[in-house]
């Protein structure tokens, strides 16, 4: 019985009646939307690996030239690449959006008795992707 | 004329059953009773035999949490009528094992409570003739809200992390670790932090966030554990970078 | 007392997930999906490697990868333990997953600053 360990009170369990132990099945987060959005949040972290390795490649093929560098931009046009990349602006996208959300139970302000709300937190932090997404799109397009 | 509700309640006798079983009530569905008043009606009229624990039938006590549909809630603070037309599947708190019905085996959590010194730590006690430890209302404010636990456990049958991983410290008593290391009286910060900060203490949980969800006095214990795991990261450099700032 | 090597670890993850918040949706849209699918107009080859070739820009994505890699390591380390109830490779997965990202550090760091 790995939970529950009757020797450290046997003072208390003699005769103790026998428990019964419920065990958690492997795939307990596909049972309640909750635990499934949190395995999908925990999932994120495929697309952010995914796409470190994708910057590599792509700094890789401008390094070996701009030949390299076409071929390697037309594998993005194919119908496989769209769609893995589509799932990981999804996963990225929902890693950003719950991050963001979270951050203020890490981080928490107190001025005076009262504490800073959540949503300030959050609000700043979702402001200062949108800024830093709008100037990356501009700075590529001037 | 109030129509029924039906009930399907885990039954468990250690002296007789192998598994456990559900067994169907069918109970008034008057508009203002709460789970535990459903519960209370069977065991005064249907069955004497179902075993269940409760107190203060309002929210205080922390004693009777069970699993509703799936969710860990204090059954005295949820209405009967919310769940029409039912059927209501009513469990022992998940994580926990199971002594009879509904009344499940607390001591893991009780064990771990005291792990954590939920009490204030002085290096030196004050003499009593200096008064008492004064504190401000922004000090109170500091930690007040952890101070709100009322050991329901909720929180423990919520968390996938204490169910996969029994040693972990778990929602509960981490809070409170916190509720006195942010008390500006307490000086046992450092004396927590040997069970806290450990691979079984803050560093099992990945945030699945449901203790805050489920907790009924908002004392939101997975935010508690991310300032923690914040602190104790910002002390561990510290204490590799600058081995001097370590006293 | 014992002390955890998980701070370590935790804040590589937290990092990581910061600097991926922020910018990882904007580049795979950009450079994975609007300027190769031509959504965008793209920039041309040679602004890219002049860009790529400032030293401000190689440290910060060399910063954005490392840390990246090891928030990927860290969080499905634990998605392993949770997901499939695998604790009891515990090492072996550590090993293996921040193994991996150790490899893909020095590979960004090889393509960057010698490549």
């Amino acid at each position: 019985m790995k939970f529950f360990k009757p020797d450290q009170y046997t003072i208390y369990y003699k005769g103790y009646p026998k428990l019964y132990i419920r065990v958690k099945p492997i795939f307990w987060w596909l049972k309640k939307w909750t635990s499934f959005r949190f395995i999908l949040r925990e999932l994120t972290s495929l697309a952010v690996g995914y796409y470190a390795v994708i910057l590599i490649l792509i700094i890789n093929a401008i390094n070996q030239g701009s030949e390299t560098f076409q071929d390697f931009q037309s594998w993005f046009s194919s119908p496989l690449a769209i769609i893995i990349n589509l799932i990981a602006l999804a996963l990225a996208t929902y890693h950003s959006i719950t991050w963001f959300s979270l951050a203020p139970k890490a981080m928490v302000i107190q001025i005076g008795e009262k504490k800073v709300p959540g949503f300030l937190i959050s609000g700043m932090n979702y402001g200062a992707w949108v800024v830093l997404s709008g100037a990356l799109i501009w700075f590529f397009l001037k | 004329m109030t129509s029924n509700i039906t009930l399907e309640v885990f039954r468990y006798n250690p002296e007789n059953d192998d598994e456990p079983s559900f067994q169907s009530y069918a109970v008034p569905c008057n508009k203002d009773w709460v789970i535990l008043d459903a519960l209370n009606y069977i065991k005064d009229n249907l069955d004497g035999t179902l075993s269940f624990r409760w107190s203060c039938r309002m929210g205080v006590c922390g004693s009777c949490g069970m699993m509703i549909n799936g969710t860990p809630v204090l059954t005295c603070a949820k209405f009967l009528k919310d769940y029409l037309p039912g059927p209501i599947r009513i469990e022992p708190m998940e994580h926990f094992p199971v002594v009879k019905d509904l009344i499940i085996e607390m001591s893991d959590f009780v064990d771990k409570l005291k792990r954590v010194k939920p009490y204030i730590i002085r290096k030196e006690e004050q003499p009593l003739s200096e008064g008492e430890y004064l504190q401000t209302p922004a000090q109170l404010a500091a930690y007040k809200q952890y101070s709100m636990c009322i050991n329901c456990m909720l929180c423990y049958s919520a968390c996938p992390v204490y169910g996969l991983e029994p040693e972990f410290l778990g929602p509960a008593a981490i809070a409170l670790g916190q509720r006195y290391n942010l008390d500006s009286r307490d000086q046992g910060k450092k004396e927590r932090e040997d069970v806290i900060s450990q691979d079984d203490g803050i560093w099992q949980c990945t945030f699945v966030g449901e203790c805050s969800a489920v907790c009924p006095k908002d004392v939101d214990p997975a935010g508690a554990i991310q300032r923690y795991k914040v602190e104790s990261t910002t002390n561990w450099w510290k204490s590799v970078l600058m081995p001097w700032s370590d006293k | 007392m014992k002390k955890s090597n998980e701070p370590f670890w935790w804040a590589m993850f937290g990092a990581g997930g910061v600097l991926s918040a922020f910018f990882i949706p904007i580049l795979i849209f950009l450079f994975a999906l609007a300027f190769p699918l031509g959504w965008l107009p793209a920039p041309s080859f040679d602004q890219l490697e002049m860009l790529t070739s400032s030293l401000i820009v190689k440290l910060f994505l060399f910063a954005l990868i490392f840390l990246s890699l090891f928030h990927w390591a860290h969080r499905f380390r634990f998605t392993l333990y949770d997901g499939l109830q695998v604790k009891h490779l515990n090492e072996l997965i550590a090993v293996l997953s921040y193994g991996t990202a150790l490899f893909g550090t020095v590979a960004a760091g090889w393509v960057l600053f010698f490549g």
